[in-house]
């Protein structure tokens, strides 16, 4: 597991294409602002869902195998006992990164992705941290805990 | 590798404030404007569905503003923060996103005076209730719990009862109760004491003290420690979905800001007791030197402390920084030193007090504290006339109390207005 403000800049500044599994279609749930917001910010979105169809204008797939194009990271909205599994479908597609959302951290979905030297990032929003560490958050009062000279840098 | 842990000195000068990103300025650019333009309809829609993170308007949130924000809460070791108007507005805040009629409060007796009223008058006058209890009593504050009790409210330092609150002691049975452990942490000063690191959950600062430090400003800031866990089944407002901001689920939404999030969305955006630009910018100039200035403070407090304590004209010194005082041990656990507030009693009572002050040469006769200059006043008339004599004494006022908080003069000629004004005051 990773969670050092370098190695997520590297994460996020060369993961541009983003498999989101469990993304909902309902735009107040937490999956979706997080996709929203970053395919906002130029990444590319791939809903991994078999309940749509579609989700902010790109296909939904049921599995991460039946994406027919590479994905840099694979981000995780299940219950943490379905992580595993996606774990190794994430291996499996030649992902660079597991992402498992805020309040997400199955060790064993660590242990696989990081044997088979993916990055693997638990407990953490994938957009608050782009928003933490690329600017955005700290409108909002957060605690970024970027201390530095330099002015924000895009991600 | 893990990221570096900075200290409150560095945190103090760059926490909140990388160079703009627009300007390349390095010191905090003043963004005295009310609103913030839309790219597009889009963006405008993500901006208000809090999508995207972004300025709208300055009621809400300012990029000045939020960096003093992101300072204390950094200062504080919160996850994030809202700054307000005045001290007593992030109480409001804080006390209002948390409370509904209803509900009730268990509160320290030994509150600044402007709390006790807004608990005991105004908050009760929108149907909550609050029982004052003994701030050194951890069973008073368990036994004063009820089904509808949805808060504690203390302050780290009794103002200016100089009461030491055991934070953790407290912080332990609000939690036993599935309660947060509210605190008004303005006297310490974050770089004094850290509640959060003994177990408070929400901390609230009148900024207008140590942090702006120099008298000039108003200013409040309300932080949340990121670690209650507000499903717990007793604040549906944070976990259901908000009437107050079409729909949002706090908690769910942004996690550990949540309750920042909805004091500024719900609380912030109808009260309106936002903090102004300028403003901002002066209490952070103030807070770039606060741990210099709280070491000076201190230091000369303890001086006049010792001083006071051995002069045949003084009844009685209450500071927690001196051994004798009954909380100097807590205080030594829990903070870095002991501020610059104290308070001592006349010999001879309330007219001699009232002498005392009237008789001072530079020491400044107002209600204030937190200035560079040392300034003193008679709490008993001032800051807790409101209240009658038993809410007094529950508060830690007795009638012959002299309030000073010791300024940044030289030690020898704060102990040289102090000595003359004695003399005045009862001779010798």
């Amino acid at each position: 597991m990773q969670d050092d403000i370098p190695t997520l800049r590297r994460i996020l500044a060369r993961d541009r294409t983003i498999a989101v599994v469990g993304l909902s279609a309902e735009w107040h749930r937490p999956s979706y602002f997080a996709a929203k917001y970053m395919q906002e910010r130029g990444y590319r979105i791939v809903p991994v869902n078999p309940r749509y169809p579609q989700i902010l204008g790109e296909t939904s797939y049921a599995r991460l195998e039946d994406i027919p194009f590479p994905v840099d990271m694979v981000d995780v909205f299940r219950k943490v006992e379905e992580i595993p599994a996606i774990a190794k479908s994430a291996v499996a597609i030649g992902a660079r990164t597991l992402w498992q959302q805020l309040g997400l951290m199955s060790e064993e979905a660590d242990r696989i992705a990081t044997d088979a030297g993916l990055d693997s990032v638990w407990d953490r929003c994938v957009k608050i941290e782009h928003a933490r560490l690329f600017g955005g958050l700290n409108w909002a009062g957060v605690n970024t805990k970027v201390i530095s000279a330099q002015r924000p840098q895009q991600g | 590798m893990a990221d570096r842990t900075f200290q409150p000195e560095t945190l103090a000068i760059h926490a909140g404030q990388i160079p703009d990103a627009a300007t390349g300025a390095r010191a905090l650019p003043i963004y005295q404007t009310t609103s913030f333009v839309f790219d597009s309809a889009e963006h405008a829609a993500s901006l208000f569905n809090l999508q995207t993170f972004g300025n709208v308007y300055a009621r809400l949130s300012n990029p000045t503003v939020a960096a003093l924000e992101e300072r204390v809460a950094a200062l504080e070791g919160g996850r994030a923060a809202v700054a307000t108007a005045s001290g007593m507005a992030a109480e409001a805040l804080a006390l209002t996103t948390l409370l509904q009629a209803g509900d009730h409060v268990v509160a320290a007796g030994a509150l600044y005076g402007g709390s006790v009223t807004m608990l005991a008058v105004t908050l009760k006058k929108f149907g909550i209730d609050t029982t004052f209890v003994d701030a050194t009593d951890p069973d008073a504050f368990a036994a004063a719990v009820r089904p509808h009790t949805r808060a504690f409210f203390a302050e780290t330092l009794g103002n200016p009862s100089m009461v030491v609150l055991d934070i953790t002691a407290i912080a332990d049975v609000a939690h036993a109760h599935g309660l947060p452990l509210v605190v008004d942490n303005t006297v310490p000063s974050p770089f004094l004491c850290n509640p959060i690191r003994f177990g408070a959950d929400i901390v609230v600062h009148s900024a207008t003290k140590y942090l702006a430090g120099h008298g000039t400003t108003l200013g409040g800031v309300v932080v949340e420690s990121g670690s209650f866990p507000w499903d717990n089944g007793k604040f549906p407002g944070m976990t259901e979905p908000s009437p107050g901001y079409h729909g949002v689920r706090f908690y769910e939404t942004f996690g550990n800001f949540g309750f920042t999030m909805r004091c500024r969305m719900e609380g912030l955006r109808v009260f309106g007791a936002a903090l102004a630009p300028t403003s901002a910018w002066q209490i952070l100039q103030g807070v770039e030197t606060l741990p210099l200035r709280m070491e000076r403070h201190c230091a000369n407090a303890l001086a006049v402390a010792q001083y006071l304590q051995a002069d045949p004209r003084v009844g009685w010194v209450s500071y927690p920084g001196l051994p004798g005082h009954p909380q100097h041990d807590l205080m030594k656990r829990q903070m870095r030193g002991a501020s610059g507030l104290l308070a001592f009693g006349v010999k001879g009572g309330l007219e001699q007090g009232v002498k005392f002050i009237e008789s001072a040469q530079f020491m400044s006769h107002l209600v204030n504290i937190g200035d560079t200059r040392t300034l003193i006043s008679h709490p008993a008339s001032t800051t807790h006339r409101q209240l009658d004599a038993a809410q007094q004494l529950a508060a830690g006022v007795p009638p012959d109390m002299v309030r000073i908080s010791v300024g940044l003069e030289h030690i020898d000629d704060i102990l040289w207005d102090i000595d003359q004004a004695l003399a005045r005051a009862v001779g010798g």
